[in-house]
């Protein structure tokens, strides 16, 4: 590195990223969307604008659903992160990501790590939410290409199968959010 | 034999579970070993003369990788369809964000910096930004006359039908800029080393366009320059030229420097420097009959193509043949022309020229109505274009459709008649002002005219044998969210008899994909789902003629009978080229003939509501219905139509692009305004088929036509609302502010007399 990076000194932050405890040598303001995708290789959270607007980057910090690219990775010290990479389980899609799978949820795909965990967000707080609940919930993830009617879908379909077997992964996983 | 048929299922999307786990890879995703990243300096001007370039001392200019004009090793130009764009300006400027030097540097950060460390000394010229000022030529900024291209379709005797008309109604129609806003921008990684050429990952929807133009710019044979398409984010129609342009960049910094070098650009960088869909201007003079029946009309159709002629000239085709709609014309001239501004070209958008016809023709429609005193539903019947009539450009529709039975649905579907009554009573207490409006419209598939013989698009099908890929499906056709790679997919096991899970499709890479076309055109169902069908029927014939397989068979012996063939020949591959059905007529001349090989047809019907306390527009119900021939994929067909309905409801009430000498100044998601989850209606879809066959297992074209109706079925719903007329999109709540609340008497416009 050269030039900027000399100036700035780079220091150690220390977080959970799904389940797993890992620190990074970074700079204190950049930003957890980058040090996700360079340090970590966990390329499943996308820039699209960079500023906030679009929810491609979103990841669960401790919990709450954030846009990465606005989290410097300093905050991020002693958090618990879950990322796309951390939703299925091994080789078994969660409820959500098989939902979007099979009701159309996903198209050209670069919105939907985002969009999978905001509706987590959502699901683990509200196990059955309504139509207007859902389109709220998701109001700051933004999706060109399905207008978001087989994500609505998608969603409806996870909290029903999570709902009718109450010990499913999901819950179980949504559980564990609030908990913390 | 599997008995049951896999067209019409909704199987899981081929890279479905990729995209759901984060484990698809985009552009971004992609790292190469010693890659710099590259940066483009561009014009901050809309028009000028380049006097001097000079670099800021401060920077160590010894560590970056610096490439003009001057290092382009072909010709300086974006080879399409012609070849006036350069890839980086050398003297002059002809838009703002015009390419003019590139920078290459190990470090992102400081790229950024040393962008604005290189200082541009221009000497600026007028320049010229509308359709009005490009036709009075008070600066010849393009050619002779500003006009890129000219169409005219001249149908009957237009002359001969003023004085027979009982009514002649005029309007005039105009449609904005509207950015594609995939999510993912565009971006590129570009190779190179003497022996194996140019290599270019990236997305992007044409991978031998891209081809194409390195081949051009770089002075490479054929096998020096492979371009291979990574997971694409969205395109829309905003990754088909694009892309020749930005992997020329990487392609000219990766040469220079002997790295891999990275281009991703930045959202305001996409959206500011990159193509937008193509501003309007439609005039309307209609001949019509006492009894509501269109006896002609001359139409004026002009598009705003920016500074270079790009993909313009098709544009205009596309907007010129779809601007009569789905009437029966008797008698009709259309005048079309692409002119010159000093902005960004503009180029490709879902709908291509069509949605801007069509929003005039649709409008146009109401308006004449109004006029000759029947409701928009009894005019648009009267005048449906039927079985055996002739279009504008004189096809005959041999496609048995009722346009009559489509209109009836969409009106039962939407509760119309009971509805616009209802509101009629109610909007007359109370700031909220309810409307119903719909639009018919149609739109081609496939390549227009002679498109698709000059294509001559080549699949290939290869048999592997392997369990999870018995079957491989070759094609340059790109997914990019729409579903090709399902599509494409069920039409090879569909025709094989054969497990969808045993068909996978390859990565779109010029090396190891003929070219079956660009990815564009609502082509790819159709007219590649046909070739692909073709070329797997061939590996069968060749298994049954080698004797290896039956006529009748199991998925397992066919398995069985590929492996023997390849053990005995090495491989066994099969390849379709596309040929014209006989007795298709198209004059390029005099735009007359069989313009496309299929149109899809729909009637949609929009409720909005109008709060007079604030003047935005929502839309409150939507219903989209449509004949597209056979529905291969019931799930992603939906997919698209809503996509696309939804991208319609944006480009009619809140994608305005704000433009200030040339450029962009709304380029950020904060000011440029797409429809969140929250902003639309629940959009209904509907399909019907009426048994026309076309494409592999009766499909047509679908990608492009949701795009074409929502503007004017929105528009025409919240004149039914207020009762005031609105000619231009986008309508923002501004806009309705000033013709309600500033100047109501301006649009008390009594309906045109009797002549």
């Amino acid at each position: 590195m050269t030039g900027l990076a000399e100036h700035i000194g780079k220091c150690d932050v220390t977080f959970t990223v799904n389940g797993k405890l890992e620190t990074v040598r970074v700079y204190p303001m950049e930003r957890l969307l980058d040090v996700l995708r360079h340090e970590l290789e966990l390329t499943g959270a996308k820039e699209g604008c960079g500023e906030g607007e679009c929810g491609s980057c979103s990841v669960l910090m401790d919990g709450k659903l954030v846009n990465s690219c606005l989290i410097p990775a300093l905050q991020a010290a002693g958090a618990s992160l879950i990322t796309i990479e951390g939703v299925a389980d091994g080789p078994q899609l969660g409820a959500l990501q098989a939902a979007f799978l099979e009701c159309g949820g996903a198209q050209c795909g670069i919105c939907t790590p985002g969009m999978i965990l905001a509706s987590r967000q959502l699901l683990s707080k509200n196990a059955e939410p309504s139509r207007n609940e859902i389109r709220e919930a998701l109001a700051g993830n933004l999706c060109r290409c399905t207008g978001y009617m087989q994500i609505f879908e998608s969603v409806a379909e996870a909290a029903r199968r999570s709902n009718s077997n109450s010990t499913s992964n999901s819950r179980a996983n949504s559980n564990e959010i609030e908990s913390r | 034999m599997t008995a049951e048929t896999i067209i019409g299922k909704s199987v899981p999307r081929k890279e479905g579970r990729d995209k759901v786990t984060g484990a698809a890879r985009y552009i971004d995703d992609m790292t190469l070993p010693a890659m710099l990243y590259g940066a483009t300096v561009r014009s901050q001007i809309p028009r000028g003369v380049i006097k001097q370039i000079s670099f800021d001392r401060q920077f160590d200019w010894s560590e970056f990788t610096v490439v003009t004009a001057k290092d382009i090793p072909g010709k300086n130009c974006i080879a399409l369809i012609g070849d006036d764009q350069p890839c980086l300006a050398d003297g002059r400027v002809n838009h703002p964000e015009e390419p003019i030097l590139l920078l290459a540097h190990a470090d992102p950060h400081l790229l950024r910096k040393a962008v604005n460390a290189v200082a541009i000394e221009y000497e600026a010229l007028p320049a010229i930004f509308t359709i009005e000022e490009s036709e009075r030529r008070s600066q010849v900024i393009w050619g002779t006359d500003n006009i890129f291209k000219t169409y005219l379709i001249d149908k009957g005797d237009v002359e001969g039908i003023w004085s027979l008309a009982d009514y002649i109604v005029e309007g005039e129609y105009t449609t904005g800029a509207q950015e594609q806003l995939y999510i993912e921008n565009n971006g590129v990684i570009a190779a190179y080393d003497a022996d194996s050429g140019i290599t270019i990952w990236g997305s992007l929807q044409c991978p031998y366009y891209v081809h194409k133009a390195l081949m051009a710019l770089c002075s490479l044979v054929e096998d020096k320059v492979r371009v291979v398409q990574m997971e694409t984010g969205g395109a829309f129609g905003g990754k088909e030229d694009y892309p020749s342009i930005i992997a020329g960049h990487a392609a000219l910094l990766a040469m220079k420097s002997g790295r891999p070098v990275k281009i991703i650009y930045d959202r305001m960088e996409d959206m500011t420097a990159t193509t937008k869909r193509h501003p309007s201007r439609t005039r309307h003079r209609t001949a019509v009959s006492k009894n509501g029946k269109i006896l002609g009309g001359e139409v004026d159709f002009t598009i705003d193509g920016g500074a270079y002629a790009t993909l313009s000239s098709v544009v205009l085709s596309r907007g010129t043949i779809h601007a009569g709609g789905p009437y029966y014309w008797p008698n009709v001239r259309i005048h079309a022309k692409a002119v010159a501004t000093n902005a960004p070209p503009h180029g490709a958008f879902r709908g291509f020229g069509a949605p801007q016809s069509l929003f005039a023709m649709e409008r146009h429609m109401d308006r004449i109505a109004q006029v000759v005193g029947l409701s928009p539903i009894e005019f648009r019947r009267r005048n449906f274009l039927k079985p055996g009539q002739t279009t504008t450009t004189e096809q005959t529709i041999r496609e048995e459709i009722d346009l009559g039975t489509l209109l009836d649905r969409a009106l039962d579907l939407s509760d119309y008649s009971a509805r616009k009554t209802r509101f009629a009573k109610e909007n007359t207490a109370g700031p909220v002002k309810k409307g119903m409006g719909i639009a018919a419209f149609l739109h081609g598939a496939g390549f227009t005219g002679s498109g698709e013989r000059y294509l001559a698009s080549v699949v290939g099908v290869e048999a592997c044998g392997d369990g999870k890929s018995t079957i491989r499906v070759l094609v340059s056709s790109t997914e990019f969210g729409q579903g090709t790679n399902t599509v494409l997919c069920q039409i090879a096991a569909e025709a094989l008899a054969l497990p969808y899970e045993w068909v996978q499709i390859a990565q779109a890479d010029t090396n190891q994909v003929p070219n079956s076309g660009p990815t564009v055109a609502s082509r790819t169902a159709m007219v590649v789902g046909n070739l692909v069908r073709s070329a797997a029927l061939g590996i069968k014939q060749t298994l049954i003629a080698s004797g290896l397989l039956g006529a009748t068979y199991s998925p397992e012996e066919f398995r069985a009978a590929c492996r023997r063939h390849i053990v005995a020949h090495g491989e066994l591959r099969s390849f379709a080229r596309y040929d014209a059905p006989p007795g298709v007529f198209w004059d390029d001349q005099k735009y007359r003939g069989e313009a496309y090989a299929a149109f899809a047809w729909a009637v949609y019907v929009a409720e909005v509501a109008v709060d007079l306390s604030t003047y935005s527009a929502t839309v409150e119900d939507f219903v989209a219905l449509q004949e597209v021939g056979k529905v291969l994929h019931p799930i992603l067909a939906k997919g698209q139509i809503v996509g696309g309905v939804a991208q319609g409801i944006g480009y009619a009430l809140y994608e305005k692009v704000v433009w200030q000498n040339g450029r962009m100044q709304n380029g950020q998601m904060t000011n440029y305004i797409m429809p969140t989850s929250a902003d639309l209606p629940s959009i209904r879809v509907f399909f019907e088929e009426m048994g026309n066959v076309h494409g592999a297992y009766g499909a047509k074209g679908i990608g492009e036509l949701p795009m074409d109706g929502p503007a004017p079925a929105i528009v025409n719903a919240i004149e039914d609302a207020l009762g005031v007329r609105f000619n231009s999109i986008p309508l923002l709540p501004e806009d309705i502010f000033e013709a309600v609340a500033v100047k109501p008497e301006a649009e008390l416009e009594l309906p045109h007399g009797k002549r």
